[in-house]
Parts: C-alpha cells; sequence; structure tokens
C-alpha cells in the first residue's frame, strides 16, 4: 500500500514539552489549597496489624486526617488492596497520614503505633511447596488470574526424585499438551534437559506512581500517572468508588510504566479518597524507595526444560515446566504465556507445558515487558545454542528451521497466527549483521579478552479488537483525532492516529491528536500494553475515519444533489466525480452536520460503541462532524509480533566485564508507521533487554524477607555508559493482512530478543557454557572461568 | 527502611575553617558535617540516621582547590572530584589519583561530590543501609555475616562482627601514594597517613576512620614520593558508572634496569580498610616483571582471605587483579 503519512517520520506533538522539561506529570500540578499525604508502609514481609493508635499524630499541628484500610473501597481478597492491616510484602501501605507538608505527614507516622503480630513469609516459590512449607498469605500459597487461591505441597519424593541439580515437578495447576511427546522425544537424535531460574525484577518506573486528587461535588479530578488513558479509567473509579463519568482521569505524560501502569492500580485512590475525607486537595508524591516496592515487578521463573531435536535442528518434542513466583496476590499470567512463547518460536512438534503460580511475601506481581515471554526467551535461547553446537549446525540455521510462519499454530489451544515473519526477520539480520563472516570470529581471542556471538529471538501477541475510534472534524475543516491511547512514549498516541488523517486525505498540519485528558472526550481505547497499540488503534481509528467518510460524502449528497458514489475526497475537500462544481470543503461539510444533527453531528451514535465512547461523542455533539465506530474488523488469530537480535560482545576472562561491540534488531511488526519510533524502541527495548540479561537485580534476604534491591542504584539498571551509543536496526515491514494498514505492534519482543541474544553471546565466549539464569553477573563469570563453584545453588533465587 | 523524607534539622553554613570548627565544638556529637551530600542526605532522607545541626562545609572557600608545594601537592577536602579528575599536575605526576577518581560514582556525581566526603563515607553495606539493629548501627548482630546474608559484596578480610568493605574508588590510591591526611579541630591541627587513617570494626565498629567527634579532614597532602611513578588502576565493577567497586586496584611502581625498584599496591573492597597488598610489594620488589612473578604476587595477594556464603569470587578477582597490575 502507498500511504501518504503512515511510514513517515513526523514531530510527536508531545516532544517539545519532554524535551524542555515543561512536560506537566502529575508531580508537577499544584491546585489551591493542596495538601501532601504520606503512607505508613509494611517493614516486615507478612503481618497482622492491629490496634493502630492515631492520638499522638492527629494531635500534632499541621496533621489533616489519616485514611485507613478500614475506610477504603473494599477489592477482591486477592487483589492488590488500596491500604491493609494485613500486609504480605515489605513496603505495602497500611495507612495514609495527610499534612500540611510530606514532612509533617512522615513525623505523623512515626508517632503512630500498633501491634504488629509477625506471620510465615517465604520469598522462595520451592521452600512454599516442600511440604510444610510457610504459605505467603492464608488463604494459601497459589493463585492467579482463574486459580482460586489454595495450599499446594508437593511430595518430598518430587524433591528428591529432582535432586538439587533439577525443578522438582508436583502436581502443576495447568497443564496442557499437543502431538505425541513421548515418539517425538523417541525419534529426537538429541535431547537436552536443563533446570533455570530467571530473575523477577521490579519496573522501576523513572515517574514514580504519583498522583493529586481534588473533588469538584461528585467528580474526582484525577492527575495520576499512567501508561494508559481510556482503558484503566473504569478500574480507577472503581478503586475511588465512583461511577465512571464522575472521575475526571487526566494522564497526559508518563515517566514509564513497562507494564505496571498499564490498567487501574490501586494506589490512585488514596490521595482521592483523603481528599474526600479531609476536603483539601491532596498530592501523594511516591518515594523511588516506595515505588520499587509498590510498583510491582515481574515474575521470576525457577523452571525446566526437555529439548528434544532431530539431526537438522528441527525441535521435535518440548516438555516445559514453570514455577512462577508469584508475589502474594493474583499475580499475572507470564507462566502461561511461556509456554505459548516456546511453542511459537520454535514450532515443536509436540509439547506438554505445565506450571503452578506459586505466592510469595514480595512485591505484586504484574506485566513486565514481554511478561513470559520474555523471561523464556532468556531461559531457552541459550539452550538453542547448545543443541547447535552439538548437532553442529549454525545457530542461525537452527533458529530458523524452528521458526514459525503464517500457518503456524501454538499453544495447547493451537491457535492461528495473522501473520509471522520471524525466519524473514531472521535473514535480514544475518545480512544486516555480517552474520557468516562474524560467526567465524565466536572464540576469538585478544589477550584476556574472547569474542562471543549471539542470535536471540523473542515473540509477544501484539494486538486486539473490539475497541471504538472517534474523531471530530470542526467548522475550520480541523481534524481532531480523539485517542484514548496513552503516552509510553512510544508516540503511538499519534502514530496511530494518522491513520484516520491518511484515510482522510488531510494534511497532517491541519490535524490535531487529542489526548490525556478523559475530560476531552476520549473514545473506549485499549490500554497502553501488550504491543497492541499499532495493530488495535490503527483498527479503531480507521473504523472512525470509515464512518467519517461515509457521512461526509451523505451530506455532500444531502445538500449538492446526487448520492454517495458519486463523490470523493480529495485535498480536504467532497467532490462530484463528474461535476466539478460540486463541491464542499470539509469546513463546510463540518458546518452541515451540525445543521442537520443526527449521527452526524454526534447527537446520536451507534448502540456497540462502549458507554465511554458514547459519553465523549455526546460530550462534542453539536460542535462538528462526528466520526466514530467500533472496530469490528475481522480478526481471526493471534497478532504475532517476533523480533530477532545480533550481536557480538568482547568479554573479559579475567574480569568478567564485556562490551557490546555491535546490534543489530530485527522487527516483525507489519508496516511501519513511524520509523524514527521503531527505532527507538528497538533500541530501547535492547538496553532494556539488556539490563534484564546482564545488570538488573532483585534480591531478598531469604532469612528477613528484606530487599536488598531498593533503589536505581542498587538495582544496577545499565547507564547510557553501559550500553553501546550505536545500535542498529531493520524492520521486515512485511504487512498483516487483519490490518486494515498492515501494522501490527513490536515493543516487547526487541526487548526479550536483544536479552536472549545478549545471554547467547556471553555463553557463546565463555565455550558454550549455560548458566541458566538471568542475570549473568560477573561473579558468576569469574567464579566460572576461575574453575570455581557458583554461590548459588542451581534454583537458588534472590541469589547475591 | 528508607522513608525519603527528611526530617528538620537547623543548617549552619559557615564560611571559614575557624567558623566550622567553632560550631564543631558548640554542637559536639549533635552535629553532622555535610560536604557534597550524597551520603548525607541518603541517611537523613531514609531517616536512619538524624543530625540535629548540619554543618555545610561548601562556603568554605579554604578547604577547596588543589596547590602544588615543595613536597608535592596538598588537595583540599572540599575540591570536588571532577575537578581533581581533570587537574594537569594530578594527570601528569598522578595520573593513579586521577584514573582512580575518574571512575567514582558516575560524572554527575563527581561534580558535586568532594574528595573529603569520598574518604569519610560510611559503610555501603545494604543491610546498614536499610537500617537494620546490626552492629555498626549500635545492634547486637550481623545479617550480611549468615547462612542466607546477602553479601556478595562483602570483606575477605577483617571481619570483625562487621563485614562491611572500604567502598572507596580513591582511598587505596591515597595509601599507594603515601597521602597524608590533615585534620583539624578547636585544638589545633594534626596529620595522619593515609594507611592509618582508614580504621576497621575490630578498632570502632560505627566508624570508618580515625576522625573523632568534633574534628573535620580538611586536607590530603600528596608527597613526591610515588610522582611520575608507573601507575595502574583499575576497578571492577557491576556497572561501567554510579556503581561501587566488586574490587579496585591501585598500583605505584619504579622500574631501574629492568626490575621493579620501588612498589605499592593496595586493593579496595575486600576489606573495611584499603588492603595494603604489603606481600605483593614483597615479592615483586626487586624481580623482574613477568607471568611467573605476577602467578607468585596474586598468590600472595589472597593468602589468608575468607569468603563468605556470597563473594569468593572476589578471590580470584582480587588474584586477576593483581596479575593485570603486574602485566601492565
Amino acid at each position: 500500500m502507498a500511504f501518504n503519512l503512515i511510514g513517515k517520520n513526523f514531530t510527536p506533538p508531545d516532544i517539545y514539552a519532554k524535551v524542555t522539561g515543561k512536560a506537566k506529570y502529575a508531580e508537577d500540578f499544584k491546585v489551591e489549597g493542596m495538601v501532601f499525604c504520606r503512607l505508613l508502609t509494611s517493614t516486615i514481609p507478612h503481618a497482622r496489624v492491629s490496634n493502630i493508635n492515631l492520638d499522638e499524630a492527629l494531635s500534632m499541628p499541621g496533621v489533616l486526617g489519616v485514611l485507613t484500610a478500614d475506610e477504603v473501597t473494599d477489592t477482591d481478597i486477592m487483589d492488590n488492596p488500596i491500604l491493609t492491616n494485613h500486609p504480605k510484602f515489605i513496603g505495602q501501605p497500611i495507612l495514609a497520614v495527610a499534612a500540611e507538608s510530606e514532612q509533617i505527614a512522615q513525623d505523623a507516622i512515626e508517632k503512630i503505633s500498633f501491634a504488629i503480630e509477625a506471620l510465615p513469609f517465604t520469598v522462595d516459590p520451592l521452600e512454599s511447596l516442600f511440604p510444610g512449607g510457610p504459605n505467603a498469605r492464608m488463604e494459601g500459597n497459589v493463585a492467579n488470574p482463574g486459580i482460586e487461591p489454595e495450599e499446594v505441597k508437593w511430595q518430598v519424593s518430587d524433591f528428591v526424585a529432582a535432586g538439587e541439580n533439577h525443578l522438582p515437578m508436583g502436581s502443576p495447576s495447568r497443564e496442557w499438551s499437543y502431538g505425541d511427546l513421548d515418539n517425538a522425544f523417541a525419534s529426537s537424535v538429541y535431547i537436552l534437559e536443563e533446570s533455570f531460574v530467571t530473575q523477577g525484577l521490579s519496573h522501576n518506573s523513572m515517574e514514580p506512581r504519583t498522583a493529586l486528587a481534588y473533588w469538584d461535588g461528585d467528580k474526582c479530578i484525577l492527575h495520576a500517572s499512567s501508561q494508559s488513558q481510556s482503558f484503566p479509567h473504569p478500574g480507577v473509579a472503581s478503586y475511588i468508588g465512583i461511577a465512571p463519568e464522575n472521575l475526571v482521569f487526566i494522564a497526559e505524560f508518563c515517566g514509564g510504566g513497562f507494564g505496571s501502569k498499564g490498567g487501574a492500580y490501586p494506589y490512585v485512590a488514596i490521595p482521592a479518597l483523603m481528599s474526600k475525607k479531609i476536603n483539601r486537595p491532596v498530592m501523594m508524591r511516591i518515594s523511588r524507595n516506595e515505588e520499587a516496592l509498590i510498583g510491582s515487578a515481574r515474575p521470576g521463573f525457577q523452571g525446566r526444560a526437555r529439548l528434544g531435536f532431530d539431526q537438522n535442528g528441527k525441535m521435535l518434542a518440548a516438555d516445559l515446566y514453570i514455577v512462577q513466583d508469584n508475589g502474594p496476590t493474583n499475580g499475572f499470567n507470564d507462566w502461561l504465556s511461556a509456554g505459548d512463547a516456546l511453542s511459537l518460536v520454535y514450532t515443536p512438534n509436540a509439547m506438554r507445558f505445565r506450571g503452578i503460580p506459586v505466592l510469595t511475601n514480595t512485591p505484586h506481581r504484574g506485566p513486565q515487558r514481554g511478561p513470559g515471554q520474555n523471561q523464556i526467551a532468556n531461559a531457552i535461547e541459550p539452550m538453542i545454542d547448545k543443541a547447535a553446537r552439538e548437532l553442529n549446525i549454525d545457530p542461525l540455521a537452527i533458529r530458523k528451521i524452528n521458526a514459525p510462519n503464517n500457518y503456524s499454530k501454538y499453544g495447547g489451544a493451537q491457535t492461528s497466527v495473522t501473520s509471522a515473519y520471524l525466519s524473514e526477520a531472521l535473514d535480514q539480520g544475518a545480512e544486516m549483521f555480517n552474520w557468516n563472516e562474524r560467526r567465524q570470529r565466536s572464540g576469538q581471542r585478544n589477550g584476556s579478552k574472547v569474542t562471543g556471538i549471539g542470535i536471540g529471538t523473542a515473540y509477544h501477541s501484539a494486538g486486539s479488537n473490539g475497541f471504538d475510534g472517534l474523531l471530530r472534524i470542526d467548522t475550520d475543516g480541523i481534524l481532531h483525532i480523539h485517542t484514548g491511547v496513552g503516552n509510553l512514549g512510544t508516540y503511538s498516541h499519534t502514530s496511530t492516529s494518522r491513520v484516520a488523517a491518511e484515510v482522510l486525505g488531510y494534511s497532517w498540519d491541519r490535524c490535531v491528536v487529542e489526548r490525556g485528558d478523559s475530560s476531552k472526550g476520549l473514545p473506549w481505547n485499549l490500554g497502553q500494553f501488550g504491543s497492541n497499540t499499532s495493530f488495535t488503534m490503527t483498527r479503531t481509528n480507521y473504523a472512525a475515519a470509515q464512518d467519517a467518510v461515509i457521512k461526509i460524502k451523505q451530506l455532500a449528497a444531502l445538500r449538492l444533489g446526487g448520492s454517495i458514489e458519486d463523490y470523493e475526497l480529495q485535498n480536504e475537500r467532497v467532490q462530484h466525480f463528474n461535476d466539478l462544481n460540486l463541491s464542499l470543503s470539509f469546513a463546510e461539510v463540518a458546518q452541515i452536520a451540525i445543521d442537520e444533527g443526527g449521527s452526524y453531528s454526534g447527537l446520536t451514535y451507534p448502540d456497540e460503541i462502549n458507554p465511554m465512547t458514547k459519553r465523549a461523542v455526546g460530550h462534542l455533539a453539536g460542535s462538528g462532524l462526528i466520526g466514530v465506530g467500533r472496530d469490528n474488523l475481522a480478526r481471526s488469530g493471534s497478532v504475532a509480533a517476533l523480533a530477532a537480535g545480533f550481536i557480538e560482545i568482547e568479554l573479559d576472562l579475567e574480569t568478567g566485564d564485556w562490551e557490546i561491540k555491535d546490534y543489530v534488531g530485527i522487527a516483525d511488526c507489519g508496516t511501519v508507521l513511524h520509523p524514527l519510533g521503531l527505532s527507538h524502541q528497538v533500541k530501547g527495548g535492547a538496553v532494556m533487554g539488556i539490563g534484564l540479561a546482564g545488570y538488573e537485580r532483585h534480591i531478598y534476604d531469604p532469612q528477613n524477607g528484606l530487599p536488598a534491591h531498593l533503589g536505581l542504584c542498587h538495582s544496577k539498571l545499565p547507564t547510557y555508559l553501559d550500553v553501546p551509543s550505536e545500535m542498529r536496526w531493520g524492520a521486515v515491514a512485511l504487512e498483516d493482512p487483519e490490518n486494515p494498514v498492515g501494522a501490527k505492534g513490536i515493543g516487547e519482543p526487541v526487548q526479550g530478543c536483544a536479552s536472549a541474544a545478549l545471554l547467547c553471546a556471553i555463553s557463546d565466549a565463555l565455550g558454550g557454557h549455560l548458566f541458566n539464569r538471568t542475570p549473568v553477573v560477573k561473579d558468576m563469570i569469574i567464579n566460572f572461568t576461575a574453575g570455581q563453584e557458583q554461590s548459588y545453588g542451581p534454583l537458588q533465587i534472590s541469589s547475591a | 527502611m528508607a522513608k525519603d523524607m527528611m526530617p528538620a534539622f537547623e543548617l549552619y553554613q559557615p564560611d571559614s575553617l575557624d567558623n566550622a570548627l567553632e560550631l564543631l565544638s558548640r554542637f559536639g556529637d549533635r552535629s553532622w558535617i555535610v560536604a557534597g551530600g550524597h551520603d548525607s542526605f541518603d541517611w537523613f532522607k531514609d531517616r536512619t540516621k538524624y543530625a540535629q545541626y548540619v554543618i555545610d562545609l561548601n562556603n568554605v572557600n579554604e578547604l577547596k582547590g588543589i596547590n602544588e608545594t615543595s613536597e608535592g601537592i596538598e588537595i583540599g577536602a572540599m575540591t570536588s572530584l571532577t575537578e581533581i579528575e581533570l587537574n594537569d599536575v594530578i594527570r601528569q605526576r598522578y595520573s593513579l589519583l586521577s584514573d582512580a577518581v575518574s571512575r567514582v560514582a558516575s560524572p554527575q556525581i563527581r561534580h558535586i561530590g568532594t574528595i573529603g566526603g569520598n574518604l569519610n563515607q560510611d559503610a555501603r553495606c545494604w543491610y546498614y543501609r536499610y537500617g537494620v539493629d546490626c552492629y555498626r548501627a549500635g545492634g547486637n548482630s550481623c545479617y550480611a555475616d549468615t547462612p542466607e546474608g546477602q553479601n556478595r559484596e562483602h570483606c575477605l578480610w577483617g571481619a570483625s562482627r562487621c563485614v562491611a568493605v572500604s567502598p572507596s574508588d580513591v582511598a587505596p590510591a591515597m595509601v599507594v601514594l603515601e597521602a597524608t591526611m590533615v585534620i583539624a579541630s578547636a585544638n589545633g591541627l594534626r596529620e595522619v597517613p593515609a594507611e592509618d587513617y582508614f580504621i576497621g570494626p575490630n578498632i570502632d565498629i560505627e566508624r570508618m576512620t580515625v576522625i573523632e567527634p568534633g574534628e573535620v579532614l580538611v586536607s590530603i597532602k600528596i608527597p613526591n614520593t610515588w610522582a611520575n611513578a608507573m601507575f595502574y588502576f583499575e576497578k571492577v565493577a557491576d556497572r561501567n558508572t554510579w556503581d561501587f567497586p566488586l574490587v579496585n586496584i591501585s598500583r605505584a611502581m619504579f622500574i631501574e634496569n629492568g626490575v621493579v625498584s620501588r612498589i605499592r599496591m593496595a586493593a579496595g573492597a575486600v576489606e573495611c580498610i584499603p588492603r595494603r597488598l604489603s606481600v605483593v610489594e614483597q615479592v615483586v620488589a626487586g624481580s623482574e616483571l613477568n607471568e611467573e612473578t605476577a602467578e607468585l604476587a596474586s598468590q600472595a595477594a589472597i593468602r589468608g582471605a575468607t569468603p563468605l556464603n556470597f563473594n569468593h569470587f572476589k578471590i580470584p578477582l582480587l588474584q586477576n587483579l593483581v596479575k593485570r597490575a603486574l602485566r601492565a
């Protein structure tokens, strides 16, 4: 398809504010009479709090009120609560204190006395599964969305059978399989079996989840940090205990979320409820350390994989078991996604997945970029290299022979895909990276340094359907594209909106993207997560634009005669095919829409759109021509976003240092909407992947349940001096057939392919040694090169 | 646990050393000296340590600057790490120091951080910083030295109830350069060799230097002794920037007629004080530099190391760094 706007770079409308510091994040807002609240948080990992005495705190000058767990909206027992008297991780908020200043609030918190009963706790799923092991909560030790909390203890014999070096595999919570697994293993010429650990990780969003709330009658105005705009709105309203129409949700800028701010999260309700209670605007600033604990974390895995290959490297059989560190709440479905990802990326002829999500007294676990898919990429990709080595197959070739295509099916349900071009991505990357020549450098020595070469591949389902699009053409002919997409930093709020302009033939300088504040009238859109935005919201904007196209033609026919088939859109005018005198500007059409009313100006709207979109249309009604529609386009499978990364490193055997000499990332994302934005996704994802594989820490002292990684310094995120200043990228750019412009998402696998490539390169530099663990940090490399035992046991988590 | 909210304190910003010392005398152990503030403000924000009277030395200009003297150079304690890193005299004659300083923390922190603050910084044991009631915090246990203690960054030598290490990248360089620390109090000045300036938990578990309440480090004198020597500094940390050392090493050396005539070495982050590698020096002095010497020296360097559960990697790492220092 040829486009005027799609595939072209543009200046994101919010970028000047971001680079000049004028962007206003939640913390930057001030309103008259604003006061502050701070949180009393748990200092022990599992406890019951009682006999709270607030007298001294409340008597302090400047203290305005206290909000306790008894006063907040009830949530489901397994959800992350707003406040709780039964904390299940260190840092969990127990109550909030409001005061004229934060310092007074904190001083008052220190004057609050309470009884705290320490309860059994655990930070290790396997400890909890062992007979007699501690449960993270009174309800049990296993839960997940769709799995009611229950106590599960495996048999001692499960542990004994596994020994110290392998994951015990007791009764799972979920199991699926397809194909004849036994036969597939029997047919394999090479079988490997490895147990592994992938570390959990704090999201560590740069902007903590600070929020400001105040009330105007029944309406709550909330400035929050959110990576999504419309999607969290109903959930946030529910946390506050109000109807969605009574919430004004403002989230124009977001300083990072990585999945932790994709949907509604409970803590934004605290300043809203406090504000209602004390009748003052309340700012709740969340500190760096608080964010590390309440900002959720990626689940860690303790896993075991058995993989069988034929002589060509084709994966015939895969048997995967995942024990997920689920935190103390419902957590997330990383473990299930991991099984799906293995199934799709390597397309084994037969596969079994088993897994169990085990509760721990660590922060709430939520989705983090490539939830499940990226952990499993890191675990499996070095094993693929091991198989290639054993079978004497090129690492590129073994990945290509196993790569999915448009006809692949995956997972227990054997789901189909809309498109899959991983093999093409591998080819493109291999050419850019000059794979065949680079491969020869593997193991090359330069003093104490050795070269390692790696490839990584990763997947994420990247698109959804059924959401709404909304636009308005005003009487000046300006196109206002209303989007409920958040501002996670990808600029996809605008790149997807440009589809509407493309369809209507607009010049981009006459378009305005309306977003960031629910009072602007924003449609029901999916959250900005799951790599879905490019696919999902190009479709919604396409639907809205199609509605507008029809209405414009209808109004032209109404006013100028003829039927809609007689008209076409040209240069922001509607023009009769045969009579050049029959023409209206879009500005004129907008006025006619207002005059005609009905659906043209938004006085009526389709029943099928979401109530949020209906309210938005109602808000805009009578102000121009309204294009609105639900995305009813077909979607017959999972939208497979796939990515391949190629990396060369030089690793110093004496210090464990490694330096990335080159990185190439290739995205299978369908049509490229915004090349510059995509390049930032590929490179930024790689930076985060480098952190996932080689830097970031999420350490707990098992004896005391204490977190060792608070703050950005201790979390050891890679800095700009730790990553290459230059990275290269490309896109397969083959259209997805189920998107009107051929686009699909990519945000998540571009992290996983980079982290997996780095792990493979480290392994390659060390002669194929598998650590079977992320992150791989210097002490591990040094111990290996020195021929020493590692400090940790093979299945041990939270190791220093 | 970290609160990220400073309590109130009285702030004093003296404009002379005399005024600062007068304030120190007046407030005694209720006072707290702030230089760059990176260490101090963490404690205050965490509400783990409190100060009633904070004495900010940033207006005391006499504590800033690098001066050449007939005996070497003298660096004011309030001189920023960036200024030291970029100073031409130091880069030409004492590049060990500029190399070490260039690896401290991050560029931003080095702009504000001072040499005095770096040398006087408190232990970075995460348990201690977290605010647990450990020995160093006046309690009666060590959380790091337990079977499950997360002690990857902790010591190989000198454990004495506390297993924290000296976190400074600069301190071992100062030991190697035979620097002298000039300390002022209301009673006047005293000078302490760098090697004696840092103290372990066996001497005083609640502080890391000989500085007493009422005293302030005013300058560091670096003699001509090692000027223009062959220097080597290397730091291994998890990250290239904004990180404390897993192990660092400093070396100064002169070679005459193909053999090492003089050598002085020290390592950081392996003990609560910069660890002078005296035995290595003995092994190497008078020898030719070759792989055999390096190997022997590396063996000597680790003698007596007592690893904890998660830090035995520091033994081969120190060995490797010693070898690298002797190859260079």
